[in-house]
C-alpha cells in the first residue's frame, strides 16, 4: 500500500516517519513545541464540549442531588429521585416513552429500510425520488408537525386523513384527540419528518453491495423476497443495527411530538413522555432538581442500553 | 510568513479569541448602578416587541420624557417577547440569573421567584414618596406579593374572569344578546342553540391543554363555590359535588349536545384563534381576552360582550382573579430601587400616564374601556380619576362590559403550587371532553391522587 502524507504535516529535512528511523532524544518542550499547533486547534473543540456538554451534564447529576429553596441550595441525597419515582406522571411518561419507541421500530425502522430497496430498484428519475423521500427532513420539524395537527390530524371530517377515510367510507378517527391513536398517530407523523435520512443511508449500504452476490442468487434461483433475506440484510447488517441504536435512543427522547401535536400531554395523559415530564417539571412546576433528576434517570437507561447494545453487537462481529 | 508559522498564530489567535469570549460570556454587566456624574441605571423588562409599534413607541416615549423629569435616571428597556412572562423563559432567566433589575411576573410567581433568590424585599422603599398613589393601590393586591409581611413586587394590573361572549352570533341563533346566560344551564341551552347555526361554530369553548385546562377547571369550580384545596393548603379538595358537575356540565355540553366543537385539546391562543375568526359563543375569560382577540387575532371589539361568572343555580360563588407586577432584583442599591419605583410609579400607577394614558390610546386604536385593570381601591381619588377619563376617551362599546361590570363576584385567587395542580387536572378536562365514555368519579379520584402526591412530595 502506497504510504501518502498530508501536504504541509512534514517539515523540509524530517523524515515523515521519524521513529522509524530510530530512537531520538527529544526535550519535554520541543515536544510541546511540535505539538503545539495540533492541541490548539483541539481547544477549541474540547472547550465546546466542555462547555456546551459535559459541563451541563455533570452540573446535572450535581443539581439532582441538591434542592435550592428561598435561594438555598442544600445538599438532599436522593430526595428528588424519591419525589420523582412518586410523581403520578413518573409511570405514565415511561409507559408512553416505552409504547412510542416500540412502534417506530416497527414503522419508523422497517418502513425507510423498504422504501430503500425501492428507490434502489428503479432505473429512471433515482434523483428526483430521493430528493422526494429527504423533502420532509428540510422542512422544519415544528412546521411539519404543525402541518399534521392542523392538515392531517383535524378531527372533523374537514382533516385530509378523515376525508380519506370518509370518501374510502372507513370509520374516521379523532386522532390526537383519542387516546388510543395518540401515539400511533405521532409515530406515523415522526416516520414521515425523518425518515429521508435514514432512507439515504440505506441507500448508500444498499449500493455498496456487490451486484454478483444479486447475481448469483438469482442463478440459485431466489425470489425478490429471499434475495432481501439472503443478500440485502446481511449485506447491511451493520448499517441496521447502527441506526436501530441510534433510532432507539432518539425516539426516547420524544418531545417535540408531544409538545406540538397534543399540546403537550394530550388526551388524559396519552402524550406524556419523560423528557415533556421533565420539561413541566423543570420550566412549570418550579422543580428544576426534580427535571435534573428524572434527565439524570433518563441518561443512566439509555446509557445502560448503548452499553448492552454495543456488547451485543460486539460479540455478533 | 511560512505555512506552519501562520498555522500556529492562526490557533493561537483562535484560542484567544474564544477566550475572550468566553470571558465576555461570563462577565457581567457592572454598568448597572451609578455613574461618575451621580446617574442611576435601572434595567426594566417587558418593553413592547417590534410587532407592537404603537406600544413600543408609547413606551420609548415615556421613557424620555420619565427621563428628562428626571434627569439622574437612566432606565435601560429589555424586550422579553410578546408574552412577557412565557413561562419556560421566565425559569431560564430566574435560575440562570439573568432577569433585569425590574422584571416582570404574574402573581402566581411569587413562590418560584422567592425560591430562585432573586428578588428584594422592597417593603420600606415602597410609600406614598416614591409612589404618589401608592396609598391608593387596593390592598389585596400588595398582599398577593407579600410574603412573611415583606413585600416583593408592585402590583401592575389584575384581572377577574366572566363569561365572554359573541352579540354576533347571539343574534343569528335568535338569543338576545343583552341578557346573556346567568346559570351554567342557561349556558348550556345557548350553547346548543349557537352550535345549531353549524359551519364548525362551538357554542361554549373551553381549554384542555397546556396547564390551560387546569387553570378553567379552577375557575369553574370557584364559580360553584369550591375550591382546587382545602384551607390549608395541604389537600386537594376538588372530589366532591362541586367538582363532579363542574366537568358533568363540560361532558353535558360537549357530548350530549354537541355543542363544544370536534376540536379539543385546545391552549390559550387556540381558543382565540377560533374566537376571533367568529366560531366561538361563549367562553370564559377576563376582559383583555378580547383584546388579545382584537390586537394579536385580528377579531373586533364589537362582537364581544361579557357578563359575571355563571353560576350554577344562580349566581356565580366565586371567580378566579389574577394579575401581574414587577419584581426587583436582589442586590439594587437604595438608589436603584428607588429609581425603579419612580418609573412604575409613572408607567404603570398615575392616571393620564403611561398605561393609563387613555388620552394617547384612543387614536391608536388600543382598548380604552375594558372594565379591568382596577388597581386603585374603590373611592380612592387614584380610582375616580381612572375611571373618569377611562370613560372620556372610551373607544369600544363600553355597555358591552356593563353587566360584567356591575355585578361583581368574589374573587379568589390561585391555589399555591398552581402550574403543577393545573397540569394534573388538564387531564381531567381532556378527559371530558375527548372521551365519550370519560368516568368523571375516576378522572377525579385519579387527580385528587396525584395532587395529593404532589403536595405531600412538596411538603
Amino acid at each position: 500500500m502506497a504510504i501518502t502524507t498530508v501536504p504541509g504535516t512534514t517539515r523540509p529535512g524530517r523524515s515523515a516517519t521519524p521513529y522509524a528511523a530510530g530512537p531520538r532524544r527529544t526535550s519535554l518542550g520541543r515536544k510541546v513545541r511540535d505539538n503545539l499547533t495540533g492541541h490548539a486547534f483541539l481547544i477549541g473543540a474540547v472547550l465546546c464540549f466542555a462547555v456546551f456538554s459535559w459541563y451541563p451534564m455533570i452540573r446535572g447529576v450535581v443539581m439532582s442531588f441538591q434542592r435550592t429553596r428561598r435561594g438555598e441550595t442544600t445538599w438532599v441525597g436522593w430526595d428528588n429521585y424519591a419525589r420523582i419515582l412518586d410523581d403520578p406522571s413518573f409511570w405514565t411518561a415511561w409507559k408512553n416513552t416505552l409504547y412510542f419507541t416500540a412502534l417506530a421500530l416497527v414503522l419508523g425502522y422497517a418502513v425507510p429500510f423498504f422504501v430503500a430497496i425501492l428507490l434502489n430498484e428503479f432505473r429512471h428519475a433515482k434523483g428526483y425520488l430521493r430528493i422526494l423521500v429527504y423533502l420532509p427532513v428540510m422542512l422544519p420539524p415544528a412546521s411539519a408537525l404543525f402541518l399534521f395537527k392542523y392538515y392531517a390530524y383535524d378531527p372533523s371530517e374537514a382533516g385530509l386523513f378523515n376525508a380519506v377515510l370518509a370518501a374510502l367510507h372507513l370509520p374516521t378517527s379523532e386522532w390526537m384527540q383519542s387516546p388510543g391513536m395518540t401515539m400511533p398517530a405521532m409515530v406515523l407523523a415522526s416516520t414521515w419528518m425523518n425518515m429521508g435520512s435514514a432512507v439515504l443511508i440505506y441507500l448508500a449500504a444498499l449500493q455498496n453491495i456487490p451486484g454478483e452476490l444479486y447475481e448469483a442468487a438469482e442463478l440459485d434461483g431466489a425470489g425478490i423476497w429471499r434475495r432481501i433475506v439472503n443478500v440485502t440484510i446481511p449485506q447491511t447488517r451493520l448499517i441496521l443495527l447502527l441506526l436501530a441504536m441510534l433510532q432507539i435512543v432518539a425516539t426516547m427522547q420524544l418531545f417535540i411530538e408531544p409538545l406540538i401535536l397534543a399540546n403537550g400531554a394530550g388526551a388524559e395523559d396519552s402524550a406524556t413522555s419523560v423528557a415533556y415530564l421533565i420539561y413541566q417539571h423543570g420550566f412549570f412546576q418550579n422543580d428544576l432538581n426534580g427535571a435534573a433528576a428524572l434527565g439524570v434517570i433518563m441518561l443512566v437507561v439509555l446509557a445502560g442500553f448503548s452499553a448492552v447494545y454495543a456488547r451485543l453487537t460486539s460479540k455478533q462481529d | 510568513m511560512s505555512v506552519p508559522q501562520y498555522r500556529k498564530t492562526a490557533a493561537l489567535a483562535l484560542v484567544a479569541g474564544l477566550g475572550l469570549s468566553l470571558t465576555a460570556c461570563s462577565t457581567k454587566s457592572d454598568d448597572a448602578t451609578s455613574d461618575a456624574g451621580g446617574k442611576v441605571t435601572i434595567t426594566v423588562d417587558c418593553q413592547p416587541v417590534g410587532s407592537q409599534k404603537d406600544l413600543l413607541q408609547n413606551w420609548n416615549d415615556d421613557v424620555a420624557e420619565f427621563q428628562r423629569q428626571n434627569p439622574n435616571i437612566v432606565v435601560k428597556s429589555v424586550s422579553v417577547g410578546e408574552q412577557c412572562n412565557n413561562p419556560p423563559d421566565f425559569t431560564a432567566r430566574l435560575a440562570g440569573g439573568t432577569v433585569t433589575d425590574l422584571f416582570y411576573g404574574y402573581m402566581t410567581d411569587l413562590q418560584q421567584v422567592l425560591d430562585s433568590g432573586q428578588a428584594m424585599d422592597i417593603t420600606e422603599f415602597a410609600n406614598k414618596e416614591t409612589i404618589p398613589t401608592w396609598d391608593s393601590v387596593d390592598p389585596a393586591l400588595k398582599e398577593v406579593f407579600t410574603e412573611d409581611g415583606k413585600l416583593y413586587a408592585v402590583p401592575t394590573k389584575n384581572y377577574s374572569m366572566g363569561l365572554l361572549y359573541n352579540k354576533t352570533l347571539f343574534q343569528q341563533a335568535g338569543l338576545d344578546p343583552n341578557n346573556p346566560p346567568k346559570t351554567w344551564p342557561e349556558v348550556r341551552e345557548a350553547a346548543k342553540k349557537i352550535s345549531a347555526l353549524g359551519n364548525g361554530i362551538a357554542g361554549y369553548a373551553e381549554y384542555s391543554a397546556g396547564n390551560t385546562g387546569g387553570w378553567h377547571f379552577t375557575a369553574l369550580l370557584y364559580s360553584q363555590g369550591g375550591q382546587v384545596l382545602t384551607e390549608d393548603g395541604k389537600k386537594a379538595d376538588f372530589n366532591n359535588a362541586m367538582g363532579r358537575q363542574v366537568l358533568q356540565n363540560l361532558k353535558d355540553m360537549r357530548y350530549g349536545d354537541n355543542s363544544m366543537g370536534s376540536r379539543q385539546l385546545l391552549q390559550w391562543a387556540d381558543l382565540l384563534t377560533n374566537a376571533a375568526a367568529g366560531k366561538v359563543g361563549m367562553f370564559i375569560g377576563a376582559p383583555d381576552a378580547t383584546t388579545a382577540i382584537v390586537t394579536q387575532f385580528q377579531g373586533k371589539y364589537q362582537d364581544w360582550a361579557m357578563a359575571p361568572m355563571p353560576g350554577q343555580d344562580g349566581p356565580a360563588k366565586g371567580t378566579l382573579g389574577g394579575g401581574e407586577g414587577y419584581f426587583f432584583k436582589k442586590g439594587l442599591s437604595k438608589e436603584q430601587v428607588e429609581a425603579g419605583l419612580k418609573w412604575l410609579a409613572y408607567e404603570k400607577l398615575t392616571p393620564g400616564k403611561g398605561q393609563f394614558d387613555y388620552v394617547r390610546a384612543k387614536p391608536q386604536n388600543q382598548p380604552v374601556g375594558l372594565p379591568q385593570p382596577t388597581l386603585f381601591s374603590v373611592g380612592s381619588d387614584a380610582q375616580k380619576q381612572e375611571v373618569e377619563l377611562r370613560k372620556a376617551n372610551a373607544n369600544l362599546p363600553v355597555e358591552n362590559f356593563t353587566a360584567f361590570e356591575a355585578t361583581p363576584v368574589p374573587i379568589k385567587g390561585e391555589p399555591r403550587n398552581a402550574q403543577a395542580i393545573y397540569a394534573v387536572l388538564d387531564a381531567a378536562m381532556s378527559g371530558v371532553l375527548t372521551n365519550p365514555n370519560a368516568n368523571i368519579d375516576e378522572l377525579l379520584k385519579t387527580a385528587e391522587g396525584k395532587v395529593n402526591q404532589l403536595l405531600a412530595a412538596e411538603g
